[in-house]
């Protein structure tokens, strides 16, 4: 019984690395590619890892396991957003089919400063929440 | 099929498929940042088949090196995207 909950979970990890391969493959886009590596990868590793904990029934390896899969969730997120500002900033351009931009003119590449974009349109914000009240 | 054969003959190969497909990657990405999420991929992968071996030999001790490979990737990562600002060239 816990061969055949082993096996399952180290299929769908295998097969979630897997996806994740053949998304960085072929993404269009440096910020898709983030995207799969994030995701699709973190959960695969986090299931084979549980997989290992579990076929070796110790509280020491389920400790070492556990232990690994919370350093992973940490520090994939802050990576990914580490990677994806510094290639904003840098100027790698978005593929031509993306339909969001969220920074769009809130960086200045020239002098470095990332603001809320909001700095040049006070008044016509205001004027702006007035009529929408 | 037992277990050590599912994992020797379908997982194993899995993994070392998606090695190849990111290695590709990593050889044509256009930018230096493309260059450095697949090697953070490729060390995620590679914590993927430690943890594969230690159900195959029955070695749990083998995860210490998965935990170091975290570390170290996380650790590339950051010194890279560092680099990679203070240079401001993608």
């Amino acid at each position: 019984m816990t061969d055949l909950i082993v096996g399952v979970l180290a299929f769908f990890g295998a097969l979630f690395v897997f996806f994740a391969a053949v998304g960085m493959l072929r993404m269009r886009d440096t910020y898709l590619r983030i995207s799969v590596t994030t995701k699709a990868a973190t959960l695969g590793i986090g299931l084979l890892l549980v997989a290992s904990a579990l076929h070796s029934y110790e509280l020491a390896t389920t400790a070492k396991v556990f232990a690994i899969i919370l350093f992973l969730f940490l520090t994939a997120p802050v990576s990914a957003h580490l990677v994806g500002r510094t290639s904003y900033f840098s100027g790698v351009k978005l593929w031509k089919n993306s339909v969001m931009d969220d920074m769009k003119g809130k960086y200045n590449p020239e002098t470095e400063v990332l603001g809320s974009g909001l700095e040049n349109e006070s008044e016509s914000s205001d004027a702006k929440k007035d009529y929408e009240d | 099929m037992t277990l050590l054969d599912f994992i020797y003959y379908f997982v194993l190969p899995v993994l070392s498929i998606s090695i190849i497909l990111i290695f590709i990657r990593f050889l044509m990405g256009p930018k230096m940042v493309d260059r450095v999420i697949a090697l953070d991929l490729l060390v995620t992968t590679g914590i993927g088949f430690i943890s594969a071996y230690s159900i195959l030999y029955n070695q749990p001790t083998l995860l210490d090196v998965a935990m170091i490979l975290a570390l170290i990737a996380f650790l590339g990562t950051v010194a890279f995207t560092y680099y990679i600002q203070k240079k401001n060239k993608p």
